[in-house]
């Protein structure tokens, strides 16, 4: 197996994912066969080769350091789950 | 008159000469969408109050001569646009609740122009996957046949389209999400040049991958659509500063002189494919016939990396979208796991419920392929492939105007059918991701039908902001072909 259960929970993990454990088995060979399948590319000659971001043709974008209006909390905060005046509320943050 | 057989051309003709209104044709289409959407599910949201309002005001504004060519008309979007108070989804529960403040560019450019916009179309969760099944709500049908996917990830809009409930609508495409399921649906899909559209308000999978383009029942429609949403926005930062041209213009050039001084690069590597279905193979001999009867020059041509691209694509785009998807975790909007020990334990579970099956497998693969100690392996590797990937297309289109291949290996597969093994699902998207990896823009026209009588498209891809090309051999395509007069019965 290219990806061992251990190494699922761990990526897990740093994703921010739970993985419930009749699914655990199932999703590590599927990503395997996935991870087997991109071995492919160990073929390829890449030497000097320069990666691409995709944004390869563009430059940076610079702009004037002017205020716009922003839309303002009522805006910003209407989607919010709990909300405490202009605060987003959360469960508590370090134990 | 059927209104819905009306392309957006037609539309905006009889508009013009006060033959119909906007209320009658948005009528006409809301009730079209109410008598079959039931059974083809293209839909996740519809307003049928806001459209006639929408309608109402742009009659006022052909009363008084002050339309533009998409006011009054009649548009369906895909779910990933951001829409000013309108729910949008993503096609994810994630997003169930999620009411976003402001219009994406493209929105925008609508409204402006008092379009009419008819609602929200279905797609597979976060633009992950090639058919719609992927969608957290339920799939969508092909209209052509029931049982069988209409593509995806734009499959809603590219199914709305074939049934004709819109004049248009706008898709989105990674790795080939209008293309794909244009081909499938028998309509036309164009994804534009990277950097050709606004990208603000598209919520985001993969940023060097992403476009927003047209779905339409013709080329001349598909030009009309870019013309509309292409253009420098300083709210998104990789959309170039370009002149847009009309794209219409390629219309004309066709009509003047055919394909005459066009070369269209024939990749040998796409011949020789295997698992190509005999019917796919048998459209894309036609098409060659064709472009070659109006005058085009067919040349063979080498893209040496071909074979790498499904497995460079699939670690960049995974990649890109586990870090864009980092931002969904239940603090500032969408669902929110309640019950929570503390913060870490909301992200899982608000994440874990929130997203589908798809997208944590291609969260998990981008985390795996980013992470310290497989970073060079997995995405640098990729992102080298990448560069020769685009080498090889610049390379081809010093001697090419046009490339030529299939769309898909198959036609549209059925519902079920590949949703057991993720990596077979990734393979059919061989021939549609090197124009996103590239860059390249990519149009699909109606090519001919499997013997199951369901729809094959045949694809082009030009160089960089040669959308123009695209439109003049597609729409000589379509004019000998044509297809663009045949929609499913409902």
């Amino acid at each position: 197996m290219k990806i061992s259960q251990q190494e699922v929970e761990n990526i897990a993990h740093l994703a921010r994912l739970e993985i419930d454990d009749r699914s655990k088995a199932s999703l590590c060979e599927q990503l395997s066969g996935i991870l087997d399948y991109m071995d492919k590319l160990a073929h390829v000659d890449v030497t000097g080769v320069k990666p691409a971001s995709g944004a390869a043709f563009m430059q940076n974008v610079l702009r004037e350091d002017k205020i716009f209006p922003s839309p303002g909390p009522a805006v910003t905060l209407a989607n919010a789950p709990q909300k405490d005046a202009d605060y987003y509320l959360v469960p508590r943050v370090v134990k | 008159m059927e209104l819905h057989t009306l392309t957006l051309a037609g539309a905006r003709r009889l508009l013009d000469e006060k033959k119909i209104s906007s209320r009658e044709l948005t009528r006409a289409l809301l009730d079209r969408i109410a008598a079959h959407d039931d059974t083809i599910n293209s839909f996740l949201l519809k307003d049928g109050a806001d459209a006639m309002a929408r309608a109402d005001a742009a009659d006022r504004q052909i009363a008084a001569g002050n339309q533009t060519m998409f006011t009054g008309i009649p548009m369906a979007l895909k779910d990933l646009l951001c829409t000013r108070g309108m729910r949008t989804t993503c096609g994810s529960k994630i997003l169930d609740n999620f009411v976003p403040g402001y219009d994406a560019t493209v929105v925008s450019k609508l409204k402006q122009a008092h379009g009419v916009i008819l609602g929200k179309t279905n797609m597979d969760e976060f633009a992950m996957g090639s058919s719609t099944e992927n969608s957290a709500y339920f799939p969508t049908k092909n209209p052509w046949h029931l049982d069988y996917v209409p593509g995806g990830s734009s499959g809603g809009s590219a199914a709305a389209v074939a049934a004709q409930f819109c004049c248009a609508a706008l898709g989105t495409d990674t790795g080939g999400s209008i293309r794909q399921p244009a081909s499938h649906c028998g309509v036309v899909g164009l994804k534009p040049t990277y950097g050709r559209v606004s990208r603000f308000g598209l919520v985001c999978y993969a940023s060097s991958l992403d476009q927003i383009g047209p779905i339409a029942r013709t080329v001349e429609d598909a030009a009309l659509v870019l013309n509309l949403i292409a253009g420098h926005d300083p709210m998104d930062s990789t959309c170039v500063s370009r002149e847009v041209p009309d794209f219409t213009a390629g219309l004309a050039a066709f009509e003047k002189h055919g394909l005459k001084g066009m070369t269209v690069g024939v990749p040998k590597e796409y011949l020789g494919m295997e698992g190509v279905d005999p019917d796919v193979l048998a459209v894309f001999e036609t098409a060659i016939k064709v472009l070659t009867e109006l005058g085009a020059n067919i040349k063979e041509v080498s893209l040496p990396h071909a074979e790498y691209v499904v497995a460079a694509y699939y670690i960049i785009a995974p990649c890109e979208a586990s870090s864009n998807l980092a931002r969904f975790d239940g603090v500032k909007y969408g669902f929110r796991a309640d019950q929570a020990d503390d913060l870490i334990d909301m992200y899982k579970q608000t994440r874990s419920r929130g997203f589908g099956p798809e997208v944590q497998r291609r969260i998990i693969i981008g985390t795996y392929a980013l992470s310290a100690g497989y970073y060079d392996a997995y995405y640098g590797k990729a992102s080298q492939v990448r560069a020769l990937i685009m080498e090889d297309f610049s390379r081809a289109f010093e001697d090419c105007d046009i490339l030529l291949s299939p769309v898909a290996p198959t036609p549209a597969f059925r519902i079920g059918e590949k949703v057991d093994d993720p990596l077979t699902m990734y393979l059919t998207d061989i021939f549609t991701l090197s124009a996103n990896m590239a860059g390249v823009p990519g149009i699909s026209v109606p090519g001919g039908f499997s013997a199951k009588g369901l729809p094959i498209g045949i694809q082009m891809m030009a160089a960089r902001f040669d959308e123009l090309s695209l439109v003049r051999a597609g729409y000589g395509m379509e004019k000998s072909l044509g297809l663009h007069q045949q929609f499913p019965a409902l």
